[in-house]
């Protein structure tokens, strides 16, 4: 097959959730020819999408473990970053809780090992300081952590990937590597979407990074995909969560243990559950679960255990445990392959790898370095143009852009008070992401307690005005047709 | 922004079947400056959706479909000087009754004198009910599925499994039978159909589709798209019962397990509401617990029959004509709750001394031979009876106390 347009890339990335967006943004800032390539028919389909959104500080990882060291130096930039590319988040301080007088002594484990590690903040309080930060949140004491926080995974990395769109590097939807070869010094790396050419990999391919670096040669790592289920109240549950609250991690939970965090749009999450299932991609969510989650809010905090929930969902954590195994803890893996010169894998990025992905993406940058002439760009942006949500905006606002536009006066969405100019903007994407999925990630158009029981027929029409027909829309792409064309007019 | 600029006596919710109505009765009983609010492109709401027949027999004296319901009542509205704006969605309901309404004409806010809300309801979905297994595309609710199939002319899938009994579920089976798509089972988790006995006969009795009571589904299956359905029994506590799994393959799954009033702009407000109905607690006039603001169809209660939201609406819709032009009830409030085997009662307060008003109440389970009471809380007088040889969920019933009530009431089922 020959290579695309003949051209060769400096990098190649191979993954779109949360660290390969990071590392081609940082990528971005240097005069490269860039390639993000994503299997899935939209950014952050994996592993970061399906996680709480929590931006950590440290403590939960071994001191001196690269997790630690990244996460830590992530949390220092992350912030920021949010920040510069305009996606929400907050700033709200954290609660583990101990339940029992005896579970104080594994909250100042867990302190010593953040001090270490060199979390700032952290410090035990007693069950009248939770009352104070949790009026509804239950335990004898806890460790607060003042700079944890809440961002949201999915619209993080499509900001991240923006902002590198605009600086010139390139992404590929649907398109998986299905084979690499090396020929005169570069990885040819086959997709449905042609072969593209590059001087250097770098494999952020999360769930399966092991199965990508095994088509290059590279038999070094497996993944354990680890499921994890959670429950999602309405944004009228009448509860207040100020922060995320986690139990002290259980010996037994491969996770952090279920906790509760709130949603930057005051949705309260449950979970997640931790466990471990032989397939990558299943993420039903079943009974079982459904209950232990219930009955793990009942001990955080009672009055979530009975109000209703609007929505499940799973995610899968890529672990390099075995969980047939003794061992509890693998670290992240950065590294250059020794017998593939040029190609890096990260490979076991589960948390705290939302927080840690500016740092890892700074940590590969300077790996390549090694092997590449980095020359920054005079003109990199490291913002992207981004438009403030209609439902943010004040009265004046409003009237404002719908005077200007009249798409801003036709709302879509009921429920999350969308407008059709955010849906036609979300479909205008730089990526092509058209899928149903893709606008409720950009807009929230069926996130809201209807569930897209309205705003889906709206949706559909707005699609096939930008020229998608009928039967090509999908959930998320693949085979998730939502049509199988049309009735007798 | 700042002050409103623009003013109505009575600005009406939404475009149904109730809120058309209210509009009419608005103006019947002389509001001036009637404003008439429809999110959608077209007045009429769901009944535009409703291409089957049975709608206004109560209104019209004959059986038409929703469309022509809908359109019929429209023109009636379009006779009266009554401003009529589609397309307009109201975001936001103040107590003090200022409404901020976007639509493409712009944005505005706007004081009412009184306000009807008339916004109907949406459906519970898989998430409210917490269906395991994937997330696939296939998987609607019924009352979607109707709006794909009837308004946008699309092919939803090739074989059905329709969870839950409500109305919808039971005329999208026979309406999707009529489009070549098969239907599998109609799945019900209670042990009676939660639609109308006539829509179990004419839409699924005499289409041979199974209706299986007492079972539910218990698992999706599928990645991409539904690839098939695990149903199994329920015990007397609606849990699945082990060993009665049955997988049955399909390509589409259809949920009909209950309607919610959408009360968001009633919260908004900050108004009561009941949480037997999901709608706003009203009383004899319909009016909320706040000032002026009046309450009736689908947004109100869950109705079976679109003539008899559409009464409703006329009746808040004259209340509120009332209310915008200064009369306000005086007296102290009389408290009326559901006794034995009744779901809910309303409306839920009544003015004390006040005759003639006319209750809704549905019951709980089926029930048999029962006298329906109106009975005095403290007095035990009995001050309307209704015999029933019986008395399904499904049906929303009526009764009417002549007699002034003065004390707090229960309506209830009796021997």
């Amino acid at each position: 097959m020959s290579i695309r347009n003949g051209a060769v890339y400096d990098v190649a990335v191979i993954g779109g959730g949360v660290v390969g967006c990071a590392v081609l943004r940082e990528l971005s800032r240097y005069d490269l020819r860039l390639i993000l390539l994503e299997k899935e028919s939209d950014l952050a389909e994996g592993v970061s999408k399906g996680n709480s959104g929590v931006i950590h500080a440290g403590f939960n990882v071994p001191p001196r473990s690269l997790k630690a060291r990244t996460n830590v130096a992530g949390l220092k930039l992350v912030y920021e970053l949010a920040s510069t590319l305009g996606v929400p988040h907050r700033r709200t301080g954290k609660l583990v809780v101990a339940m029992a007088d005896e579970d104080r002594r594994r909250l100042e484990e867990l302190k010593a090992a953040g001090d270490r590690s060199g979390v700032p903040g952290l410090e035990i309080v007693d069950a009248a300081a939770i009352g104070r930060l949790e009026p509804l949140a239950r335990g004898r004491w806890a460790l607060h952590s003042p700079h944890t926080g809440i961002i949201s995974p999915y619209e993080f990395t499509i900001a991240l990937a923006e902002c590198a769109a605009q600086n010139g590097a390139e992404v590929r939807l649907e398109a998986p590597v299905e084979a690499v070869h090396i020929r005169n010094d570069l990885f040819h790396l086959t997709t449905p979407k042609g072969e593209f050419a590059a001087r250097r990999v770098v494999n952020s391919a999360g769930l399966f990074s092991d199965e990508v670096a095994r088509l290059a040669g590279i038999d070094d790592y497996r993944i354990y995909p680890y499921r994890g289920e959670y429950l999602i109240t309405d944004k009228d549950s009448g509860l207040r969560l100020g922060r995320p609250v986690y139990p002290v991690p259980p010996r037994d939970d491969p996770g952090l243990g279920i906790h509760i965090t709130p949603t930057l749009e005051g949705n309260i999450l449950l979970g997640p559950s931790a466990e471990a299932v032989d397939d990558k991609v299943d993420v039903a969510t079943t009974r079982e679960v459904a209950a232990k989650l219930r009955a793990e809010a009942a001990r955080l905090m009672p009055e979530l255990a009975r109000v209703p929930f609007i929505h499940s969902y799973a995610g899968i954590r890529p672990k390099l445990v075995d969980p047939s195994g003794q061992d509890r803890f693998g670290d992240f893996i950065v590294e250059e392959s020794e017998r593939r010169p040029g190609w890096i894998s990260l490979v076991g990025i589960e948390s705290p790898g939302l927080t840690a992905a500016p740092a890892l993406a700074e940590m590969v940058v300077a790996m390549l370095g090694v092997r590449m002439d980095l020359e920054l760009k005079a003109d990199f942006k490291p913002e992207r143009p981004v438009h403030k949500r209609f439902a943010a905006l004040d009265d004046d606002k409003r009237a404002g852009r719908v005077a200007k536009d009249a798409d801003w006066g036709e709302m879509v969405c009921r429920c999350e008070h969308v407008t059709r100019a955010e849906v036609v903007a979300a479909l205008r994407n730089p990526f092509g992401a058209r899928t149903l999925d893709a606008v409720k990630r950009r807009t929230r158009c069926g996130m809201g307690r209807c569930q897209g029981g309205f705003c889906t027929p709206r949706i559909v029409g707005i699609l096939q005005d930008e020229g998608v027909p009928a039967e090509r829309i999908t959930k998320r792409g693949g085979g998730s047709r939502l049509f199988y064309g049309r009735l007798k007019g | 922004m700042g002050k409103p600029l623009e003013t109505c006596d009575v600005a009406v919710i939404g475009g149904g079947p109730a809120g058309l109505a209210a509009a009419l009765g608005a103006r019947r009983a002389g509001a001036g400056k009637v404003l008439l609010l429809e999110r959608e492109k077209t007045l009429g709401g769901i009944l535009n959706q409703c291409v089957h027949d049975g709608f206004g027999l109560f209104l019209y004296k004959e059986t038409i479909s929703g469309p022509e319901y809908a359109e019929r009542l429209a023109e009636d509205v379009a006779r009266e000087p009554v401003k009529v704006e589609t397309g307009a969605m109201v975001l936001d309901l103040s107590r003090e009754r200022v409404l901020r309404v976007n639509s493409r004409n712009g944005y505005r806010l706007i004081q009412a004198g009184a306000v009807v809300l008339a916004m109907g309801c949406r459906e519970r979905t898989r998430g409210q009910i917490e269906v395991p297994g994937t997330r696939p595309a296939g998987v609607y609710t019924a009352g979607l599925a109707q709006n794909l199939v009837n308004l946008q002319n699309l092919r939803i899938g090739n074989e059905a499994v329709i969870l839950g009994s409500g109305d919808i579920g039971l005329i999208m089976a026979r309406r999707l039978v009529f489009e070549g798509v098969k239907v599998k089972g109609v799945f019900e988790i209670l042990p009676w159909p939660g639609g109308l006995e006539r829509n179990v006969r004419q839409c699924l009795l005499d289409f041979g589709i199974p209706l299986e009571l007492g079972s539910t589904v218990v698992e999706i299956r599928g990645r991409d798209r539904v690839e098939s359905v695990v149903v199994a029994k329920v015990d007397e506590a609606m849990a699945p019962v082990a060993g009665t799994e049955r997988v049955i393959p399909c390509d589409t799954l259809l949920l009909s397990v209950g309607l919610i009033p959408e009360n968001e702009l009633s919260k908004r407000a900050g108004m009561e509401l009941s949480p037997l109905t999901g709608g706003a607690v009203v009383d004899e006039s319909l009016m909320t617990s706040v000032p002026g603001v009046f309450s009736c169809g689908n947004v109100l209660h869950i109705h079976d029959v679109a003539d008899w939201a559409s009464f409703e609406g006329l009746a808040a819709g004259e209340r509120a004509a009332c209310y915008a032009a200064g009369e306000r009830a005086t007296g102290t409030a009389v408290h009326v709750s559901p006794g034995p085997d009744v779901k809910y009662v309303l409306p839920q307060i009544v003015t004390s001394g006040k005759a003639g008003v006319e209750w809704s109440f549905r019951v709980a389970r089926p029930v048999r031979d029962v006298r329906v009471e109106v009975r005095g809380k403290a007095s035990g007088k009995v001050y309307a009876r209704g015999k029933y040889s019986r008395l399904l969920p499904s049906e929303l019933q009526k009764i009417k106390v002549n007699d002034a009530v003065e004390e707090d009431l229960e309506v209830g089922c009796h021997e």
